[in-house]
């Protein structure tokens, strides 16, 4: 429970509110992580919030995350530069196991920040390529300007045989991709129902059209995983912060596949 | 060279529907190519066509003082169009081809009278373009929401 020391050894602006921040443990020893799993991280003074992991579970020596300004510590986070010194519980929580899909295709469905919890998996799928079949990864955004990793896209597409569709809700100038919901990507993109695995991760409204989409295409539940983002705090499921009813998202979480997830999604304010 | 009727079965709009229907309306139908930046009708004016996307991009737009928003784009698989359907049969947004497009296009004014001719044709040809209005509006709701707004 006591946060680790780490320091901010890189910082990369990503978009308008969204920036990444490489850290590297104080003490030298790397912090090791599944992809889909989560740390509290904490700005000194401010406070402390849950990211989600962004970095390559390969290369544990660098932690990587990609932090939105929605708030006091999170845009001190953002404003952090190189030498600021921060604090990290966990890793916490379930993650992906991308490699349950070893044999089948897998799908990624992202929107927004999305797009950051569902790298490491992506990198994990790139790393072992040749188990997978088809892999497609489809991406909603609201503008052109809040695409994430786009240089991270492309090289995905082109070396790795990724099938990568973006769209965004509202085109400015100058694009000439996709204007729709990510929605309307599914019901297009290629990929075996029958032996497919698909890693949802956006806003929670978003996420339940996927799955509805989804299972529209004939795709069980247990086939559709979903990374819920509540309000952790304590991470070890104690203070229940996180509580979704009979779920701790912190613990039981945050992946969790949509047969468990369903009948607490299409309930107002639980 | 395939014909019309090989390709119509194929398109997702016309998936099962009764080869002797796709017979029928195969004579209303044309092969069209465009080129980036050919418009296909332009807001206002009359909806005497209904377009099958073959390949490539179509953007669905609305002129405004700043120039053109595009509001949807439409790709392999998807059709644009339903004003031909719907009195007055006028064209209620731009489509702007943006790359090489191909389409199937179809003579609005010939489909509705096959249509009067024949209910049952009417009837299944309606249920296909009423999912396609079905889930314009979903996505037009869902993109009401704002999901992806920052929350601050």
């Amino acid at each position: 429970m006591v946060p680790r020391r780490f320091v901010v050894t890189g910082t990369r602006r990503d978009t308008d509110d969204t920036c990444t921040l490489d850290l590297t443990a104080a003490d030298d020893q790397p912090l090791a992580f599944a992809s889909g799993q989560f740390t509290m991280l904490s700005a000194f003074g401010v406070g402390e919030v849950p990211i989600s992991i962004s970095g390559d579970p390969a290369y544990p020596e660098v932690l990587r995350h990609t932090i939105r300004d929605v708030g006091g510590v999170t845009r001190s986070l953002v404003a952090a530069r190189p030498g600021t010194m921060l604090g990290v519980r966990g890793p916490f929580g379930h993650g992906w196991e991308v490699a349950d899909g070893r044999g089948g295709d897998v799908v990624f469905v992202a929107g927004g920040i999305g797009l950051a919890p569902l790298r490491p998996a992506v990198l994990e799928v790139c790393a072992d390529r040749t188990s997978y079949g088809r892999v497609s990864l489809l991406y909603g955004t609201r503008t052109p300007g809040d695409i994430l990793f786009g240089p991270d896209l492309r090289a995905w597409a082109r070396e790795h045989d990724i099938d990568v569709e973006e769209t965004v809700d509202a085109a400015t100038h100058g694009w000439r991709g996709r204007v729709g919901v990510v929605t309307h990507l599914i019901d297009q993109a290629s990929f075996d129902e029958a032996h497919a695995l698909v890693l949802v991760c956006g806003p929670e409204v978003m996420m339940r059209y996927a799955a509805q989409a989804l299972l529209d295409r004939g795709l069980a539940r247990e086939q559709i995983r979903l990374s819920m983002e509540r309000n952790m705090k304590c991470g070890v499921g104690l203070c229940g912060h996180c509580q979704l009813r009979e779920l701790f998202l912190c613990v039981d979480g945050p992946v969790l596949t949509y047969d468990r997830l369903e009948p607490l999604l299409t309930r107002a304010e639980l | 060279m395939r014909t019309i009727a090989e390709l119509l079965p194929e398109h997702p709009f016309f998936s099962g529907l009764d080869e002797r229907w796709i017979d029928l309306i195969t004579g209303c139908a044309s092969n069209t190519h465009l080129s980036p930046g050919t418009y296909l009708f332009r807001e206002g004016g009359p909806a005497d066509t209904f377009f099958l996307i073959r390949r490539g991009q179509v953007a669905i737009e609305a002129a405004t003082p700043t120039g053109a928003v595009v509001v949807q784009t439409a790709h392999e698989g998807d059709v644009v169009g339903w004003s031909w359907l719907v009195a007055p049969y006028r064209w209620t947004f731009d489509a702007r081809a943006t790359e090489e497009t191909s389409l199937i296009a179809f003579d609005g004014a010939c489909l509705r009278d096959k249509c009067a001719e024949d209910p049952e044709l009417g009837y299944a040809l309606l249920q296909r373009v009423v999912r396609v209005i079905s889930a314009h509006l979903h996505s037009a709701r869902v993109r009401l929401l704002d999901l992806y707004r920052n929350p601050s």
